[in-house]
């Protein structure tokens, strides 16, 4: 049956003489961390692309979604299976920095474009031959750590503790936090790490405790992070309390409860979409999303995360129509088109900001892809 | 470091510490009765906390299929077992056993809103649900290759391992939960406040361990696991069942383990993969009892729960690197100290 089909397509194209590719999808493979420890960000991820257009620019849009597990090596095998069996002409993904950063020299070897979801800025920085095929999704740390730098400045916030993840999310959070706070002059005093299935931060947490800071930033994500904010307020710490965009869930909210009242955090818009002002242009593409994911998935159940992975179907959405009108899907041209047409992206509005992207600059967003946040009744509340 | 910073950072390594004596007396268990090295052992603290939080939220957790699932499997295992030697008579208790129990509890829990049962009730509902998964798995996965090599059992066990991991992402999601505490009482001791929930964990421990003291010595059938974890031939010539003798040492290590998850979800957020870690110290005590010794295993378990509290005050980044690298010295002194006897090829 299925070679029959093979053969009724083959026919077919050479019917056409190969002058019209009719036939030609476009295929646009996927890796992302579904399960293992980043599955609280790849679920909603995966979800998303049950959502995406099913044709780009008048062609059909196959997407091919395979899970890595959070574990790199699965995700360059995955990244080599994509190029060399589905013949994708474009590739999502990963979750996590680690395996994206794997997966560049994979997607630039056979010179095919790479979205990542991911949020690591060496992921496209420093520009080489190699980043000029890759684009990301995510704010970069620096924009978010500045951002909370900011908010601890106009807070009159002198001295500060950081605990993080003991991976690269929490050193990521800490050389970009501790570089902007001490150019700042903001005091760090204490500087911890825990692991992420960790029963318990007693010795950080009282080590923290006995430095006095201002102000706590918790360097983790998804429900972790809770941890260390639960025992501090459980050992009576009354200092204001910093979170990363990395808890932006709902299940962050339902686990740390009461604890986490008033505690700051910078996230991507879309976190608060419906409470953007009318005239933010990100409000309209960040509510279409949320009531799509929510349409389907139930209300309460968007996240920020699922919105990079809806970024990079936009991107892809607004690429494609430019790439299809020099060359088509399945070839190495159209490949190369696809990733000019990606890095021409101008003004382009997405649920996490604005992106104009240059060849230099493969994030191409500014201060609209942030804003901050305070967790009030059990709820985000946007901070003006 | 001042005094009450010591205190604290004491109480909270004995609380850790009397959950990993737990899972190490546990996996002792095990090993000296079935000689599998038991991975699976942190599965069920997962699977117990989060059973009794799903319960709490007012959800069917996602357990009580599993139970039900396998209660279906080992049912078939077992007819077929009881028809190929014409031992009709045992069929009717065995899908009481399997499917008639497990379906009255889903039947129970259908019929009532869990999250309204009081406190207790849940408790138990969540030992009902888990503790028989361990039986269970004894019967499917190592029942049949019972006489094989530790080696082999170990695979087994991590084929194991990964199967319920999966299965409690599916169940569970990615993200952690916690349960109501037991108790919101707190005692001022000199500048320390101790929480109440901590006391009950080790004081919970303490009784455990207690009551499995006993059912070892008093009880008929805990003679019957020691007959069996000192000479396996022996005792099933003395009439012992070697496949009971199993499935009640993996009933009683699921018990531990769904009870351990059970005291902690409350002063911690666990995941569905949080028991690997929590196993994993609890085996490094084990391991400290060289596998054969229950009070030196315990008593390894509260040192990796003391040197894992105060490593997290001195060097949180390297925590788990002190806490792990305690295995070298012991297996080094151990090997030097013990003669080493060849395991049957």
């Amino acid at each position: 049956m299925k070679l029959k089909a093979v053969a009724i397509r083959i026919l077919a194209l050479a019917g056409a003489g190969g002058t019209s590719l009719v036939y030609a999808d476009i295929n646009v493979g996927v890796t992302l961390s579904a399960t293992g420890p980043a599955a609280s960000l790849g679920i909603p991820e995966k979800n998303t692309f049950a959502l995406m257009p099913t044709t780009l620019g008048g062609q059909k849009v196959n997407y091919i979604i395979l899970d890595d597990a959070s574990d790199t090596t699965t995700a360059v095998k995955n990244t080599r299976k994509l190029i060399s069996e589905n013949k994708v002409d474009a590739i999502i993904g990963s979750t996590i920095t680690p395996n994206s950063l794997a997966m560049i020299d994979v997607a630039a070897e056979a010179e095919t474009p790479m979205i990542s979801m991911s949020a690591a800025a060496k992921i496209v920085e420093p520009m080489d031959a190699k980043r000029a095929w890759v684009f990301k999704t995510p704010q970069n740390d620096a924009l978010m750590a500045a951002a909370i730098v900011d908010h601890m400045i106009a807070a009159k916030v002198k001295t500060v503790a950081y605990i993080g993840f003991a991976d690269a999310y929490g050193e990521g959070w800490w050389n970009e936090f501790s570089k902007v706070a001490e150019a700042k002059g903001i005091k760090i005093v204490a500087n911890e790490r825990y692991n992420r299935p960790d029963t318990s931060v007693t010795g950080q947490v009282l080590k923290i405790l006995s430095a006095k800071p201002d102000a706590v930033l918790v360097g983790g994500a998804g429900t972790p992070a809770a941890l260390p904010e639960k025992s501090l307020k459980e050992k009576g710490y009354k200092g204001q309390m910093y979170q990363t965009h990395g808890v932006a869930n709902p299940d962050f909210l339902r686990v740390c409860g009461k604890d986490c009242e008033g505690t700051i955090l910078p996230a991507g818009p879309v976190l608060v979409a419906d409470q953007l002002p009318d005239n933010n242009p990100v409000r309209a593409v960040a509510l279409e999303y949320v009531g799509k994911y929510e349409g389907t998935y139930g209300k309460g159940s968007a996240s920020t995360f699922g919105a990079h992975a809806w970024d990079a179907g936009r991107l892809l959405a607004n690429a494609v129509p430019v790439a299809l009108k020099k060359a088509k899907p399945g070839t190495p041209e159209f490949r190369k088109a696809l990733r000019d047409a990606l890095e021409g992206t101008r003004n382009l509005t997405l649920a996490h900001g604005v992106a104009s992207y240059s060849d230099k600059d493969h994030v191409g967003f500014d201060q609209r892809a942030r804003v901050m946040v305070k967790i009030e009744n059990g709820g985000w509340k946007l901070v003006h | 470091m001042d005094l009450q910073i010591v205190l604290l950072l004491g109480q909270d390594g004995i609380t850790s510490g009397a959950i990993y004596a737990l899972l190490a007396l546990a996996l002792v268990l095990v090993f000296a009765v079935t000689r599998v090295i038991f991975i699976p052992q942190g599965e069920f603290v997962a699977f117990g906390a989060l059973t009794l939080s799903s319960l709490q939220a007012g959800k069917l957790p996602g357990t009580l299929w599993l139970l039900i699932g396998l209660g279906a499997a080992v049912a078939f295992a077992d007819i077929s077992w009881a028809l190929r030697h014409h031992k009709m008579r045992r069929v009717p208790l065995i899908l009481f056993y399997n499917c008639g129990v497990p379906i009255l509890l889903a039947g129970y829990l259908l019929a009532v809103s869990p999250a309204t049962l009081p406190q207790p009730v849940q408790v138990a509902l969540t030992l009902a649900m888990v503790v028989p998964i361990g039986a269970m798995i004894y019967r499917l996965a190592y029942q049949p290759i019972a006489e094989a090599s530790v080696l082999m059992l170990l695979i087994v066990s991590v084929a194991v391992h990964v199967a319920l991991i999966g299965l409690g992402l599916l169940f569970f999601g990615a993200e952690g939960s916690r349960t109501t505490p037991f108790t919101d009482m707190s005692f001022q001791i000199g500048d320390a406040v101790l929480q109440g929930q901590t006391v009950l964990v080790v004081v919970a421990s303490l009784v455990l361990i207690v009551a499995l003291y006993f059912y070892f010595e008093r009880t008929i059938y805990g003679k019957a696991l020691r007959a069996t974890a000192m000479n396996r031939t022996g005792a099933r010539l003395m009439g012992i069942s070697a496949n009971l003798a199993g499935r009640l040492s993996f009933m009683l290590a699921a018990l531990i383990g769904a009870f351990s998850g059970v005291l902690i979800a409350p002063i911690t957020t666990i995941y569905y993969d949080s028991g690997f870690l929590i196993g994993l110290k609890g085996f490094v005590g084990a391991i400290i009892g060289g596998l054969a010794s229950y009070p030196i295993a315990a008593a390894g378990a509260i040192l990796v729960g003391l040197l894992e509290s105060f490593s997290s005050f001195y060097a949180s980044a390297f925590k788990e690197v002190i806490v792990f690298t305690l295995i070298i010295p012991v297996l080094l002194w151990r090997s030097l100290t013990s003669r080493h006897v060849e395991e049957e090829e």
